[in-house]
């Protein structure tokens, strides 16, 4: 898709660890622009730690993370901030707040990072809304009153909020079921594809793997062991690697 | 793709947007990166647009190096006012980046409400008030089922001592009585220097500095030394109760005890309420003394009422049941307090917001019905006549 010296996010020699436990050590990954990138791993491999520590809600023991060419640990606030408003995340079950509606938290980051005029944010807002596929019923509903993939969307709705270049997904099909799930795979594409986004996506999914990510990163023994597309994982060697998607899960969707 | 997402971090050159006049035709020339940081100002410049009816409008969309969905919203809202004056508007050489988002924008074009409906404000009062009402029939009415349910546990385990949860109760003990110590003592401490010293002030004026050993002495021994402990216990073990119960309710624990045949009233609730009911008046003891203790330093100090004086006095000042009639007080307290904490524990439901709700929601009350239970104690004792 991209070659690989356009890198939009780039991790050399990362470590983390927790108390005395290590979670990653010497982990490199790079993201190309413009393509879905799927980490998977084991339980406990830490893919959701190097979500956090990407996007700055952890700080790493040691390494640099540049994203967007520039090197996270040596910016300024003010820099820091600039940068977060072009990647969005999306956590795991939405993290909206509760007490606001849904196009409430869509306008959060509206009201907060952009001089727009009030007519146009919430405008801007119901566009985002009807974007991510929810129905404009559920612009002014609470999250407590949405299903569990009507949360993820809205999650998503305030992700892209700010037109952002990097789109950060914590498991984004977890909880949802396989019609919810392949919708929301579909959504991530269709939005990926019309916005020109990079995505970056820890995931257990191996449908939403096989659909649509460009490419593979498996994080195992405290680094990114193998980065690839689909077909480089279904040949290679390494046991785990062959367990995950050899295994019986993975017969039906690669249809090995 | 590549090309066009390239621009993005190409020369940020900022958007622009100007304006030709040739005969009967308007001229849009547009250009530079229509992203959301320009949006303000391009949306500013194209809501002054002023174009009489008749004119063509052509909008030139050749130089727009990148847009993004708020640059393309913001063109499409101000085309979608100009035909609205029935004006033709047409978009010429857009790139295939700008065709797409103005596509995405215009499939996307579902306004949709911000807030949720507000209703009348008289109306939502009202309704309100009802609704507090209702909910506050309904609260009582469980809770009275949930005191019968306590009772019938109680009885059960009377009966069977062997279901009594030992180590849970003395787990408890130790959070609400032991581990207390300490703030309840430094609380009654300075309540007792406070009543000192300003019955020492008050009763200079009289001459009559001695009889600040009854004042302190049956104070604090009747209602104030239980009384303040009892409301730290309710700030501090009843909201604990809610908090645990809630939050093990939030994770579903509570449930998954019922389908392992547990019974919550057994496990949770018993050791907690006998837990407090056990220790209330062994603290309301402790404050008694310290409390004392702290009236009796200060007296010396401001009053030169030696601690033998203070002695002597607190035994010609003390009735027999000056003591009894605040230590009687302890476990009724102690039952109310726990009772309450583990209710609003079980009411919680969802999220772990209401953890926080249900838990404000039991020390209020519990320290309410404390107030409440000890004004009717104190009117029984007058009428008792102890």
């Amino acid at each position: 898709m991209a070659d690989t010296s356009d890198a939009i996010i780039r991790v050399r020699g990362l470590r983390n660890q927790f108390g005395s436990q290590v979670i990653h050590d010497g982990l490199d990954l790079d993201v190309n622009r413009g393509e879905v990138l799927g980490v998977v791993g084991g339980s406990g491999t830490g893919k959701s730690v190097l979500l956090r520590t990407i996007v700055g809600l952890n700080r790493p023991a040691a390494g640099r993370i540049e994203v967007f060419g520039q090197d996270l640990t040596s910016l300024s606030e003010a820099e820091r901030e600039m940068l977060e408003e072009r990647w969005g995340v999306l956590f795991q079950d939405g993290a909206l707040f509760s007490s606001l509606s849904v196009a409430q938290n869509v306008e959060v980051p509206l009201r907060e990072h952009s001089n727009l005029p009030p007519d146009l944010i919430d405008e801007i807002a119901a566009l985002k809304i009807s974007m991510t596929g929810l129905p404009a019923e559920a612009g002014p509903k609470f999250p407590s009153e949405l299903s569990g993939g009507m949360r993820k969307r809205a999650g998503l709705a305030r992700a892209l909020a700010l037109d952002p270049e990097i789109l950060f997904l914590d498991e984004p099909t977890a909880g949802l079921d396989p019609i919810g799930a392949a919708a929301f795979d579909e959504l991530i594409k269709q939005l990926q594809q019309a916005l020109g986004l990079t995505v970056f996506m820890v995931t257990h999914d191996l449908d939403s793997l096989h659909a649509i990510c460009d490419r593979i990163a498996v994080l195992a023994e405290k680094r990114v062991m193998v980065i690839g597309t689909m077909e480089e994982m279904l040949q290679h060697s390494h046991p785990w690697i062959r367990e995950y998607f050899h295994g019986p899960r993975a017969r039906a969707v690669v249809g090995a | 793709m590549s090309t066009e997402t390239d621009a993005i971090q190409g020369p940020a050159t900022a958007a622009w947007l100007k304006m030709e006049h040739r005969k009967g035709l308007r001229l849009l020339r547009a250009g530079g990166r229509w992203g959301i940081g320009d949006a303000a100002h391009l949306d500013a410049k194209l809501r002054r647009l002023e174009i009489s009816t008749g004119e063509a409008v052509q909008i030139d969309a050749s130089d727009i190096a990148v847009m993004d969905t708020a640059g393309a919203w913001v063109l499409y809202r101000a085309i979608k006012g100009l035909r609205a004056q029935g004006l033709t508007v047409e978009i010429a050489n857009a790139t295939p980046n700008v065709a797409e988002m103005l596509d995405e924008v215009v499939r996307n074009d579902n306004p949709c409400e911000i807030a949720p409906p507000q209703g009348n404000a008289v109306v939502n009062m009202i309704a309100q008030i009802g609704e507090s009402v209702v909910d506050i029939a309904a609260e009582t009415a469980q809770l009275i089922s949930f005191l019968g349910s306590i009772f019938v546990t109680l009885a059960r385990t009377a009966a069977q001592p062997r279901r009594l949860r030992l180590v849970p109760l003395v787990h408890h003990m130790q959070q609400v009585g032991l581990n207390a110590l300490p703030i309840v003592g430094l609380i009654s401490f300075l309540i007792g220097v406070v009543l000192a010293y300003q019955g020492a002030s008050q009763l200079q004026k009289f001459g009559a500095e001695v009889f600040v050993v009854d004042l302190i002495a049956i104070s604090i021994l009747r209602e104030i030394g239980i009384l303040l402990t009892a409301i730290v216990i309710a700030g501090r073990s009843g909201s604990a109760f809610t908090a645990q119960i809630g939050s093990m309710k939030v994770n579903e624990e509570v449930d998954a005890m019922r389908t392992l045949g547990l019974d919550p009233m057994e496990v949770l609730v018993v050791p907690r309420v006998l837990a407090l009911v056990f220790t209330l008046p062994l603290l309301a003891f402790f404050s008694d003394i310290i409390g004392l203790f702290g009236g009796a330093l200060m007296a010396w100090i401001t009053l030169d009422i030696s601690p033998g004086l203070f002695l002597e006095r607190l035994h010609a000042s003390l009735g027999p049941w000056t003591f009894w009639v605040g230590i009687i007080k302890a476990p009724v307290f102690a039952f109310i307090i726990a009772m309450l904490g583990c209710f609003e524990g079980f009411q919680v439901v969802g999220s772990s917001e209401s953890v926080g709700q249900k838990t404000t929601r039991a020390v209020v009350e519990s320290i309410f019905l404390v107030i409440v239970v000890d004004a009717i104690f104190s009117i029984f004792f007058a009428f008792i006549g102890i």
